[in-house]
């Protein structure tokens, strides 16, 4: 199902500098001296050394559940590959398990086949609750050290200060449009795909997660604050009601609910989805096969993700499993592996490393405010996770009933 | 059938057994029934464990409560789920969509297979026949995703500001195309589940002796008469035999509806996978004792229409 990618790697970067021109961020054009890793193929230094004790424990394999393009080996694009020398420096091979949506991570780590993921805050704190998952010993990953200190020891990847996990990097969910059906005015606000009235109605793309009725949150935040919403995954019964109400209008405008990205890759590029809630990925391997379009982060926010790697508590392959985290946590693959997803890496070394230099401006990994209004993947539970004590919240199982309420 | 094979088996291996050996032969010549029973045994097994053991659990499955927080089903008994899946509205409205979907798709492929069928098993000659019947399985060679994904081509509608702005190749060369609907899923599906018809219904017309038909035009019946009180009633089996194909395929597929609506025709399939995903094991059940009934319904009336008779 995969499509055909071209030349991901110098759209990657075209696709950077488009997204910080509409998003209205000035680019600064300094160029800082290109490290020779960009174009000296068989000389990379990978800048990292795996921890000796867990090298000497080398199970020979390791199989793990992923985001799509968080472990690239090639397959897609030659140039993309940090998988092989992971391979050839460890010997562990590596197996990847595409997960479609942080539920389906959850159901596939539920089996206690794989040796670890890459979790969203929607899925981390659920596979900490069951037992899915482990405290870890950062003191034998050399990476953990650089790695940004806004992402550790965050709710979603730990426990009482003690750290589940290895943060991998972040990014928001975009608003995508058609830059010729938006020619005169290129949106910046979300109503869009919510209140309707442009070219795009009857052509947006929405996520088909039941997580995304935290979009519609996020949208009532700033357009109708009575209804008091400080947390888009802590929802009252009203609140949450009119987050519903909000999809139900929305429903009109829908031309597809994409499920797995490469349905609203192809919409894209054939013009059948006009505007619509995306991830950079989509937007760059769309915009490599021709196709006309832009994202932006709406002036409302937005609901995004911060990921982190885990290691399973029925891992067979344990020490292999360590030493990917570790791997892709490094100053050389953490920036390989965001560039090519296209988002904000989580060690503060990868960003001298990137090809184009000014990925990380780009994808403001180090700019607090930037994430301010962006609101992390979270699983909504009865007990308020704003802290509010005199109302119950609508917990997660009832998001899955209202959502596929609403898509049936 | 299995008796006198049982017996050779005996007879032929008696003479060179050692003795506990031919203790056992003796025995099992002697025991008719046991032969059987052991012969069968295993068959049995697998059915009753493979078969109707997961299928229980299945049902179980569906009282089971749902830790909410680990997404993990406990072992408390609730009937929320089934609650949840049998009376709320929204996804009974779905559970109809779906039988509608899965008889409309019947018709269809029904309207289309018994002419082929009855040219290839009536019409064509001898030689000719295999060489249809082997052209008219060659679909069942392709991959299922590359015959969904080839629909969702085909009727795409163009679009102003595509890269390719006619469309897929119904609206490029015709200038019409049905779109992304419910048209798309019966015909994409109807494709997909037509040689499950054809084979059935090709098979009751190839035992169908001629001489049947031409009695029947020899006694003054007019074609359509034929066909309705000498060739449908014979076929009737076979019918059966295909609609339960195409019906039961139809109902639960739910790839197909996503790939050629753009995931905006919910059919049960999706519901059960959505919660399987969610996840949500003890509601998925649920949802599937839906289509569990609907089949067990639909074999039910078959059998009173008959169909089974002349098996």
């Amino acid at each position: 199902m995969k499509m055909s990618r071209r030349r991901v790697t110098v759209a990657l970067t075209a696709a950077g500098f488009a997204v910080t021109a509409s998003g209205g961020v000035g680019l600064a054009t300094t160029e800082p001296p290109l490290t020779s890793e960009a174009g000296a193929e068989g000389e990379v230094d990978y800048m990292w050394t795996p921890n000796e004790e867990l090298l000497a424990g080398a199970e020979d394999e390791v199989n793990f559940v992923a985001w799509a393009g968080y472990a690239e080996s090639g397959a897609n694009d030659p140039a993309v590959d940090w998988v092989t020398p992971f391979e050839d420096i460890t010997g562990c091979s590596v197996s990847v398990t595409d997960g479609a949506s942080s539920d389906d991570m959850v159901a596939q780590m539920q089996t206690g086949e794989y040796d670890g993921v890459s979790a969203s805050g929607d899925a981390t704190e659920r596979l900490i609750a069951g037992d899915e998952v482990g405290p870890l010993d950062v003191s034998q990953m050399t990476s953990y050290e650089s790695i940004f200190e806004g992402l550790k020891l965050q709710p979603w990847n730990s426990v009482d200060g003690e750290p589940y996990g290895v943060p991998h990097g972040r990014g928001a969910n975009l608003l995508v449009y058609n830059t010729e059906a938006f020619a005169d005015a290129p949106p910046d606000s979300w109503s869009v795909v919510f209140e309707g009235g442009t070219e795009a109605d009857g052509a947006v793309s929405i996520y088909d997660n039941a997580i995304y009725i935290a979009d519609a949150a996020v949208y009532l935040m700033s357009t109708q604050p009575d209804l008091g919403i400080t947390n888009p995954y802590a929802l009252d019964q009203a609140q949450f009601d009119a987050a519903i109400a909000l999809l139900e209008q929305q429903e009109a405008l829908v031309g597809q609910y994409w499920g797995v990205y490469t349905d609203q890759q192809v919409a894209l590029e054939g013009g059948t989805v006009l505007a619509g809630t995306t991830w950079q990925v989509i937007v760059n391997i769309a915009q490599s096969n021709g196709a006309t379009i832009d994202a932006v982060k709406p002036m409302e926010g937005a609901t995004g993700w911060s990921d982190t790697w885990m290691l399973s508590t029925k891992a067979a392959h344990p020490n292999c499993m360590l030493m990917w985290m570790d791997w892709i946590a490094s100053p050389w693959a953490n920036a390989q592996v965001a560039e090519w997803f296209g988002e904000a890496p989580s060690n503060s070394e990868s960003c001298a490393v990137t090809s184009n230099p000014d990925h990380c401006a780009l994808f403001h990994a180090d700019e607090d405010e930037y994430w301010e209004d962006v609101w992390y993947w979270t699983t909504p539970t009865a007990e308020c996770i704003d802290g509010r004590t005199d109302v119950e919240c609508v917990p997660y199982t009832e998001w899955v009933n209202a959502w596929n309420a609403l898509r049936a | 059938m299995t008796v006198p094979v049982v017996d050779q088996l005996v007879g032929g291996t008696a003479s060179r057994s050692p003795r506990p050996a031919r203790a056992l032969s003796r025995a099992f010549s002697r025991h008719r029934g046991l032969a059987l029973t052991s012969l069968l045994s295993p068959a049995v097994a697998w059915l009753v464990l493979v078969y109707i053991a997961s299928l229980a659990l299945l049902v179980v499955a569906a009282f089971f409560r749902l830790d909410g927080f680990t997404g993990k089903p406990t072992t408390e008994f609730t009937t929320d789920n089934l609650e949840v899946a049998f009376t709320t509205w929204d996804f009974v409205r779905v559970v109809g969509r779906s039988v509608r979907v899965a008889v409309l798709v019947t018709v269809v492929c029904f309207v289309v297979a018994l002419p082929v069928a009855f040219f290839v098993a009536k019409v064509v000659r001898p030689w000719a026949r295999r060489g249809l019947l082997v052209a008219l399985l060659m679909p069942l060679w392709a991959g299922y995703l590359v015959k969904g994904y080839a629909w969702k081509a085909l009727l795409r509608p163009g679009a102003e500001f595509g890269v390719n702005k006619d469309g897929g190749f119904l609206s490029s060369v015709f200038g019409y195309t049905p779109g992304f609907g419910q048209v798309a899923v019966v015909l994409a599906l109807s494709y997909l589940w037509l040689p499950y018809m054809i084979l059935p219904i090709y098979a009751g017309l190839e035992r169908l002796p001629a001489s049947l038909l031409d009695a029947s035009s020899d006694l003054g019946a007019k074609p359509l008469r034929t066909f309705s009180s000498v060739i449908i009633p014979n076929l009737l089996p076979s019918i059966a035999a295909g609609s339960i194909f195409t019906f039961s395929l139809s109902l639960g597929d739910y790839i197909t509806p996503r790939i050629v609506t753009e995931g905006k025709f919910t059919m049960i399939g999706n519901l059960i996978q959505s919660y399987l995903l969610a996840p949500n094991q003890p509601l998925a059940a649920a949802f599937t004792l839906w289509p569990l009934l609907i089949i067990v319904v639909y074999l039910i009336v078959m059998k009173r229409a008959g169909a089974f008779d002349n098996i």
